[in-house]
């Protein structure tokens, strides 16, 4: 007797769930052939409302973990991707078109981007921060402070790759994360929230919306509540509107990078979203 | 059917009115034969009633007209053992000036206070404490042993006296749930008749009464119903659901019941009695849930500060955030309100 195939449904991850959109809405996602590979949830100006209401609920507890602690949690990230390889890869040959060998490597980049952003965690505070010298008896210390909730179009011509390096660094430094997924390939983004709920990363870290950027990043970038917008897969849109859109409430913004080197891997990506906290302390008078 | 009774009617009037309801006098046995002479509740149909006005889609510039309802709806509350006058002059504030960003913004009906705090919210209020209905803000206060509402009948009315002398406007107090499920109703039909009279001033004018009925700890619709009876039959201003100190706190269909209640009232004797939901209201989107409930079951005439009010504290911040994103075309966000 032949086996009648369960398909998966693909549904948004917000504040560790997988609702459905509010708006019921649903789109087809193809492959490179033009097959019918399912339907990803389109998500709605509500739901970005709703998972920035999340992420804001995980500052706090993530961005107030200890460093080597949120390391640990993206080892344990890398850890179960890895687990999960055949699974990626198979993905990603469908919704790419591309042969075993290249979706093999690139999951095996994001992997190891996953592992070298996970090592910045309690590294790049010695390196972004500083001993400042003063003119008295006072240490004078910058640190590098998460900036809060931050918004992300991931990069669009790349199933796992472009989302995980764009999402990584904003992690490591405490921040969470609300990111628009790749249009033409969300699947593995839903796929990774899926390895996301399962390790040990707090519930509104990471949240993963699908559908049209260009509907729901104008409402994430005026959206107040919004510290910093990661422009990065937003070449194809009307970026510059976004921008300004974002300067009503002085949000950090990063520009849109194109091409294989968009989102290569950097320090920079990780300190573009801290603030320098600095602070006085007296020295001892012996 | 007695004829209609006027609002703010003094002691003797409400027990002349409840002798007439009762048919006796207000005993145990005369108020049981009555209270459980009530219908009982159909729990899956009020359930199913209050879920299905929760469902009603609320339009743009409905919408915008129900925040600004909800504010002037609000008894904005403070009632935690840490408050200090410094805490009750900052809601007071809030009160008066609820976005500061927004000049249009309504002003509450009402703050909500213990009793010892009354000289400071009327101090802070200055010129502004006054009628709701005149653009005032009232100032409410919890008395009679709040919440738990155990203490002798004189403390109770001591509490309520000196809120009263205070400068209170209105009395929230608490029924005593235990002599209520203990099924000694007179009990508790003298108590509140007692309290009402401790409202009065020396200018014989009185503060309105509104009776906490603390729905988590009864148990039953059906008693739900019959303390809202007893509560309006001995007096009370107001039938109020809960402390906020009790989980669950007010619920929809709790508030729908007692809109019922007060709508029956109404219909028989022609007095109109306001309804309070308090505790646990947080969101502008169940706000709007309570509006519509009011809408269809007293009528729209009860969406007024002396008919109809939230108990509620970070309530007032959601609607606020909500108003802003109508004025604004944007979402807004916690660094845009106060911090309470």
């Amino acid at each position: 007797m032949s086996r009648l195939a369960v398909p998966k449904t693909y549904k948004l991850y917000i504040g560790g769930a997988f609702p459905r959109s509010e708006s019921g809405r649903t789109y087809e996602v193809v492959s490179a052939s033009g097959a019918f590979l399912a339907n990803a949830a389109k998500a709605s100006r509500k739901d970005a409302r709703d998972a920035v209401v999340a992420a804001r609920a995980a500052v706090s507890g993530w961005g107030g973990a200890t460093a080597y602690n949120r390391g640990q949690v993206l080892y344990r990230i890398a850890e179960l991707l890895e687990g999960r390889r055949a699974q990626f890869i198979a993905e990603i040959e469908e919704a790419e078109g591309v042969t075993r060998a290249v979706a093999s490597a690139q999951v095996d980049e994001s992997i190891d981007r996953w592992v070298w952003y996970a090592g910045w965690a309690d590294k790049f505070a010695q390196v972004a921060g500083n001993a400042n010298p003063v003119a008295g008896p006072y240490f004078n210390i910058s640190v590098p402070e998460p900036t809060g909730v931050v918004a992300i179009v991931v990069p669009q011509d790349s199933s796992l790759l472009g989302f995980v390096s764009a999402v990584a660094p904003a992690l490591v430094a405490g921040n969470s994360v609300v990111a628009v997924a790749s249009e033409r390939f969300p699947l593995s983004a839903i796929s990774l929230a899926e390895v996301l709920a399962t390790s040990d990363v707090p519930k509104g870290v990471v949240n993963v919306l699908t559908g049209s950027p260009a509907e729901i990043a104008p409402w994430l970038a005026s959206h107040a509540d919004v510290n910093a917008l990661d422009l990065v897969g937003a070449g194809d849109l009307d970026w510059i509107s976004l921008e300004i859109e974002a300067a009503d409430t002085l949000k950090r913004v990063l520009r849109p990078e194109q091409g294989p080197d968009a989102a290569a891997p950097a320090l920079g990506r990780i300190s573009a979203f801290t603030e320098t906290k600095t602070v006085w302390h007296t020295k001892s008078l012996r | 059917m007695p004829a209609p009774i006027s609002a703010g009617t003094s002691l003797v009037t409400a027990r002349e009115r409840a002798l007439a309801v009762l048919g006796g006098e207000s005993d145990d046995a005369t108020l049981r034969r009555y209270l459980h002479g009530i219908a009982g509740v159909d729990a899956v149909g009020l359930e199913q009633r209050a879920a299905a006005l929760g469902t009603r889609s609320i339009k743009t510039t409905s919408k915008k007209w129900a925040l600004d309802r909800i504010i002037s709806l609000i008894d904005l509350t403070t009632l935690e053992g840490a408050d200090t006058p410094g805490k009750v002059r900052s809601l007071v504030a809030k009160a008066l000036n609820a976005d500061p960003a927004d000049a249009t913004t309504p002003r509450v009906a009402a703050v909500c206070v213990y009793g010892d705090m009354v000289p400071s919210a009327v101090d802070a209020l200055g010129a502004a404490h006054g009628d709701p209905d005149d653009g005032g803000i009232a100032v409410a206060a919890v008395a009679t042993a709040f919440p738990s509402g155990r203490a002798s009948l004189d403390i109770k009315l001591a509490d309520t006296a000196e809120a009263v002398a205070a400068g209170a406007d209105e009395i929230d107090m608490v029924i005593d749930r235990g002599a209520f499920l203990a099924g000694r109703y007179g009990l508790v039909f003298d108590q509140i008749a007692a309290v009402k009279e401790a409202c009065r001033r020396p200018d014989g004018t009185s503060a309105s009464l509104k009776v906490i009925l603390e729905t988590g700890e009864l148990m039953t619709y059906d008693n739900v119903r019959r303390a809202s009876w007893l509560s309006i039959l001995a007096g009370g201003d107001f039938i109020k659901t809960s402390t906020g100190k009790v989980q669950p706190a007010a619920t929809l269909p709790v508030t729908l019941l007692m809109l019922e209640v007060v709508r029956d009232w109404h219909l028989m004797t022609g007095q109109r009695i306001g309804v309070k939901p308090a505790g646990g209201i947080r969101a502008s989107k169940d706000a709007i849930k309570y509006l519509v409930t009011v809408a269809e079951t007293a009528g729209e005439e009860w969406l007024q500060p002396h008919l109809f009010r939230f108990g509620a504290s970070s309530l007032l911040n959601d609607v606020l955030l909500q108003r802003q994103k109508i004025t604004s075309g944007h979402y807004s966000g916690a660094d845009y309100v106060t911090i309470d």
